[in-house]
């Protein structure tokens, strides 16, 4: 699906310019999360084929002919664990965050200066 | 402003990058490989009526167990980090101000409901949609609820605990018997196969989605209350 | 028909993530980025992914965007005390 392949490579580009630009800590830690939101929707449209429907071998679509009926389930399972482990690190980003403002009462970047080269 | 030009330029090289893979790439018309061989062997070999599971739990197993590492590694690290500011002396209990009407009825009547669907989740991750992550992130759901409207509602942290560390066990044990028992690490057929498209079939794959169902159920519940507190 | 339907959720998805990105609002940024999500999960439905779609709607959509607003009310409750 070349159209929503197109959709997904945008957004990934503006999660990436958030997360090079934005100066606020949780505004970074939300364009990382946006820019991995594109790059899941990038996979699932790569594994996607035209008029085909779910892998899942139910009485519709029937186990004999399923090849020529299904998409692709392998980047869908990996989409899957893709996105749990995306809220668990997205979780301890900002469990980092809320630390560092609690030592310093700052969200801005440029505040933590002190562990830079 | 010259930072900015700079970033600007990354992103910019980045999406020009991957657009130039979307122009010379050709739709599939058929599946390729290794999917292809999951999908025709997948019913006769392990008995699942949805191949998503059957990969995610039998065929990349080890993927998923290290997934379950990693998301339990996270819910730790946020409880190391967030857990040492009850030393600060806190002002009592605070006031909240009581949850909207709509909100308390609704909690009273749907959580009982949103937890008995998580289950139903991945007890069913064989045959439909869903199973462990997504029934585990409907009960924590349910249990983000209960904190919404009874913002000093604590979890049974032993209770907690234990059924976590019981479930984690549980699965690595489940994936040792199929060592012992059948072909490999993680592999369901030492359980019966059953009859294709039945609640009690697929060997032992509803046995290790219930485990992961209950592991991320109770790790992101964990989550939750220590980033609320 | 699908190709409209997919074309309105890109669109709305692009616009959800730009506004994420630059809204100087915390938490209408963090809504903006559930949205994402939310677009996101009915793009996999009609992109035949019902197993991702549940994911990404129970936990993109609902868990992430909570665990975001409890960190923005963390850090913006100390500041006030601290004032």
């Amino acid at each position: 699906m070349k159209l929503m392949i197109g959709f997904a490579i945008i957004i990934m580009g503006v999660g990436i310019w958030g997360l090079l630009t934005r100066r606020n800590l949780i505004k970074i830690v939300l364009s990382l999360s946006i820019a991995e939101t594109g790059l899941q929707v990038l996979m699932i449209s790569i594994g996607y084929i035209k008029g085909r429907t779910a892998p899942i071998l139910d009485s519709v679509v029937g186990i004999t002919d399923a090849v020529h009926k299904v998409v692709d389930p392998v980047p869908q399972a990996l989409v899957l664990t893709a996105i749990v482990i995306g809220v668990a690190v997205d979780a301890l980003m900002l469990s980092y965050v809320i630390r560092l403002f609690a030592k310093k009462k700052s969200l801005d970047i440029s505040d933590y200066r002190d562990m830079k080269w | 402003m010259i930072k900015r030009a700079l970033a600007l330029t990354v992103a910019l090289l980045l999406v020009w990058m991957m657009f130039d893979m979307l122009i010379n790439w050709n739709a599939p018309k058929d599946l390729s490989g290794v999917a292809r061989e999951y999908v025709e062997k997948e019913p006769h070999q392990l008995g699942a009526v949805n191949v998503v599971t059957a990969i995610v739990v039998t065929y990349r197993g080890f993927d998923t167990l290290g997934e379950v590492t990693v998301l339990f590694l996270a819910a730790t690290g946020v409880a190391v980090l967030l857990s040492r500011r009850k030393k600060e002396p806190k002002p009592g209990k605070k006031k909240y101000r009581p949850a909207s009407e709509f909100l308390n009825t609704g909690t009273h009547l749907l959580s009982p409901f949103i937890v008995m669907f998580g289950a139903y989740i991945f007890l069913n991750g064989h045959l439909s949609p869903g199973g462990g992550f997504q029934g585990g992130a409907v009960i924590a759901s349910g249990v983000l609820f209960l904190f919404l409207v009874f913002p000093n509602f604590k979890l049974n942290h032993l209770a907690l605990n234990w059924l976590e560390s019981t479930a984690g066990a549980s699965y690595v044990l489940v994936g040792i018997l199929g060592l012992l028992l059948a072909a490999g690490f993680l592999d369901n057929r030492f359980l019966p196969l059953g009859h294709y498209g039945a609640l009690l079939s697929a060997g032992a794959i509803p046995v290790i989605y219930t485990f992961i169902g209950l592991k991320v159920g109770t790790e992101l519940s964990g989550i939750l209350e220590n980033l609320k507190n | 028909m699908t190709e409209i339907l997919l074309i309105l959720l890109g669109i709305g998805m692009v616009g959800a993530a730009i506004m994420a990105v630059h809204l100087k609002n915390l938490v209408a940024a963090a809504v903006a980025g559930g949205i994402v999500s939310l677009f996101a999960s009915v793009v996999y439905v009609v992109l035949a992914a019902p197993d991702v779609a549940m994911t990404e709607a129970a936990i993109g959509a609902g868990l992430s965007t909570a665990i975001f607003l409890y960190a923005i009310k963390k850090t913006r409750e100390q500041e006030v005390e601290h004032d």
